[in-house]
């Protein structure tokens, strides 16, 4: 599943044309790669890794992953936020999201 | 759409009811980071959905009245400061930072809440910027 | 101690953008200030590393494979200064260079952010915190590529973050794989935990990962077209530090990091290092010798100097490794001479092309001196710096029994003395051209951070003479004890 979807955002990346559509597939791929973290501690019938006041778990699932996952969204926020921001400004000079068509750089 | 800013009255209406609501949930989450789920972040976030979602119900001008560019970003440097500075205490006397004794009661944590209200601070004014710029940038276009 | 070699910088960045307003030119005194402590403070890490081998600052306390820790040694400590001598030259340098852009304060907070984010990258001792300190350097340095907002400069920065995201993703999918299998993601029990355990087919993918996302990052042949266009349309600063420190310590550091001291390095891994390096070279040499623009120029002749840096890691040999990280410093120091050089031009004529320029030594004699150092200096002509590392690093491949490969690295610094003489006679010699008569020289400030890294890469070769050499070898005595470098952690600790 998780492959799947990483594959599907990396075509989406590597085959676009579209600027957008280039941001979506790293925003799919970015999300693969959260389920895929949070799947490696998983734990069939494991609980929520949350130390409560009256009761022993124990069977928990791992919490790095987790913690490890909650990094990674905000990473790709930020990610996100400044892509979009360079892409609008690259539709104000250029007028256009093909990226066909913006080659000013060459060589 | 007529001539009035915003959108229309039923969304105005909800809003004016909600955002109190969400904004009291957000404070909630931030205090009680320490012992159940929850934190600076997380809360962070949902006090600047409450602004967010004023933005769009009441229109971008109503909001910079209260919350402008510049303030939005002194306070997000203050929040990164504070926690920052918090963090550089915690590394000169490492007992007092972590070593909270009495788990699960609200002040048993240490500084752990404080650091908790920096963040809030810090990503709740850092997110609402990151919107506002985005918005900006495209008004900006339209404009043209 | 360690720790604030990442919260001076990030103290300096929110204090910027605390009081931006308030107090004019207040930036560049924070700025200054602060890349000057963080110098002296990696200038005194070499005196304490010396004494104690390594160091470990373990972050509120916790052990090691439970919590976070920072990690000193003689590698670290090379980085540390070669990252902050460099700088703090170019935050000298961008005192008047960038009082052509709107919001200066911008670029110093941005310039911070990115600083604390490398330092953290030398320094972090478990491989999510590397990813953490990677992410924050790469998305300022996307940031900085753009901040002339010209066409160029966004769809430069564009092309890089894609390709730098893409790199992270492959990072952290290693990342989480090595996870997977060793259940820890502190490297020094990542290193003991895999010695244990049957290298497997995950290893393998695992290390094909990591080599593409720092290949990434480190723009070697196959992964190299973001960079020419990201280096040369950033402002001149910046490219300084892109392509002096940034593709060293995201790409080649933590390539070396993990595949000498924590993957285990393997023979088939070093050939490959020592294939890829040897493209590189080639290739960035001679796509160097058809540009037209300085700064793009230069920013393929980077790429061809990666390649010798990798080609040394490939051979393997303490010698080779003494080499590759002599040129590493070598070439931090000069080619962020030859970019400021460019800016400096730039700055003065308003042009960079090639054709445009000429005769330019009569009007602005100290670039022209210093950049006629420091194209020396990289084509290997012999008393400088350049001459030493390169020398070193065939004499390694030879004694390996590279012969082939040792011919091949001769040849690109031939070809490499050939594009920099073209690019002295076109631009500094021959005759003046008409529009430019009036041209000044820079101001000071530049002229100072210039002469100083003038002067530094015509005495780096002097690294080699007995009170320095300790430095360098410490430096690759940690590569090569390879995966023994758990244990000495945990030595360490105890």
């Amino acid at each position: 599943m998780c492959f799947v979807l990483f594959s599907i955002g990396l075509y989406c990346i590597l085959r676009k044309r579209n600027i957008i559509k280039i941001i979506i597939g790293i925003v799919i791929v970015e999300y693969a790669l959260n389920l895929f973290l949070i799947l490696i501690g998983y734990r069939i019938h494991g609980r929520a890794p949350i130390v409560a006041q009256d009761q022993e778990i124990l069977n928990m699932v791992d919490p790095l992953p987790q913690a490890m996952v909650s990094t990674s969204i905000v990473i790709g926020l930020a990610i996100i936020v400044v892509l979009i921001s360079l892409a609008i400004r690259i539709y104000e000079k250029y007028g256009t999201f093909d990226i066909t068509k913006i080659r000013r750089l060459k060589g | 759409m007529s001539n009035e800013k915003g959108m229309s009255l039923i969304v105005k209406t909800v809003t004016r009811l909600t955002f109190g609501l969400i904004i009291i949930y957000g404070i909630y989450i931030v205090l009680r980071g320490h012992i159940s789920p929850g934190g600076g972040f997380a809360g962070g976030v949902i006090i600047t959905l409450s602004f967010i979602l004023l933005m769009l119900a009441f229109g971008k001008d109503n909001v910079l009245k209260k919350l402008n560019q510049s303030r939005c970003l002194t306070f997000s440097s203050l929040g990164a400061l504070i926690f920052l500075f918090i963090a550089t205490a915690g590394f000169i006397n490492k007992q007092k930072a972590v070593g909270g004794k009495e788990h699960f009661a609200i002040f048993g944590a240490g500084l752990i809440p404080l650091c908790d209200i920096a963040v809030s601070v810090m990503v709740g004014t850092g997110l609402f910027l990151m919107f506002f710029a985005l918005v900006l940038l495209v008004e900006e276009k339209e404009g043209k | 101690m360690l720790l604030f070699f990442i919260t001076i910088p990030l103290c300096a960045a929110f204090l910027i953008s605390l009081f931006n307003r308030k107090i004019k030119n207040l930036s560049d005194f924070i700025a200054n200030l602060a890349t000057f402590i963080l110098f002296l403070f990696s200038l005194s890490s070499i005196k304490l590393i010396s004494l104690y081998k390594i160091i470990v600052y373990r972050l509120g306390g916790w052990m090691p494979p439970m919590g976070i820790c920072l990690v000193g040694d003689g590698l670290a400590s090379f980085m540390l200064v070669t990252v902050n001598l460099i700088s703090f030259l170019v935050m000298i340098y961008s005192i008047s260079y960038m009082d052509r852009y709107t919001d200066k304060w911008k670029f110093h907070a941005l310039f911070m952010l990115m600083l604390a984010g490398m330092n953290g990258v030398i320094l972090s001792g478990d491989l999510f915190s590397l990813y953490l300190f990677l992410e924050m350097a790469s998305i300022s340095a996307y940031v900085l590529v753009a901040f002339g907002t010209e066409p160029e400069d966004l769809e430069a920065s564009f092309k890089y973050a894609i390709m730098g995201s893409i790199a992270s993703i492959f990072i952290l999918l290693g990342i989480g794989l090595l996870y997977s299998y060793t259940s820890t993601l502190n490297m020094a029990d990542i290193s003991s935990g895999l010695l244990n355990k049957p290298k497997g087919l995950l290893v393998g993918f695992v290390a094909v990962l990591f080599l593409a996302g720092f290949g990434l990052k480190s723009a070697l042949v196959p992964f190299h077209t973001w960079l020419p266009d990201a280096h040369s349309s950033a402002p001149s600063p910046v490219s300084a530090i892109l392509s002096g420190i940034f593709i060293k310590t995201l790409g080649i550091y933590a390539l070396a990091r993990i595949f000498f001291n924590i993957l285990g390095i393997s023979d088939k891994i070093l050939f490959l290092f020592m294939v890829l390096g040897v493209l590189s070279m080639v290739v960035g040499a001679l796509l160097a010798m058809a540009q037209n623009d300085i700064k793009r120029m230069l920013a393929y002749s980077s790429i061809s100097q990666i390649g010798y840096i990798v080609f040394a890691l490939g051979i393997g040999t303490p010698l080779a490794l003494l080499g590759g990280l002599l040129h590493l410093f070598n070439h931090a120091v000069f080619k962020s001479l030859l970019f400021l050089n460019a800016g400096a031009i730039e700055y003065s004529t308003g042009s960079r092309k090639l054709s445009d320029l000429g005769g330019l030594n009569s009007k602005l004699p100290i670039t022209g001196g210093t950049s006629f150092i420091g194209s020396m200096s990289i084509a290997g002509i012999p008393p400088l710096g350049g001459f030493w590392s390169k020398l070193i690093i065939i004499i390694a491949a030879v004694q390996t029994g590279h012969i082939g490969f040792a011919f091949v690295a001769v040849l690109v610094s031939i070809i490499t003395l050939v594009y920099y003489l073209k690019f002295q006679s076109f631009v500094f010699f021959g005759k003046l051209n008409q529009a430019y008569i009036k041209v000044r020289e820079v101001p000071l400030v530049m002229k100072l951070a210039m002469v100083f890294l003038a002067g530094i890469s015509i005495f780096s070769g002097l690294l080699l003479t007995p009170p320095f050499k300790d430095f360098l070898q410490s430096a690759t005595g940690i590569l090569l004890s390879g995966t023994a470098y758990g244990q000495a952690i945990f030595g360490a600790i105890k």
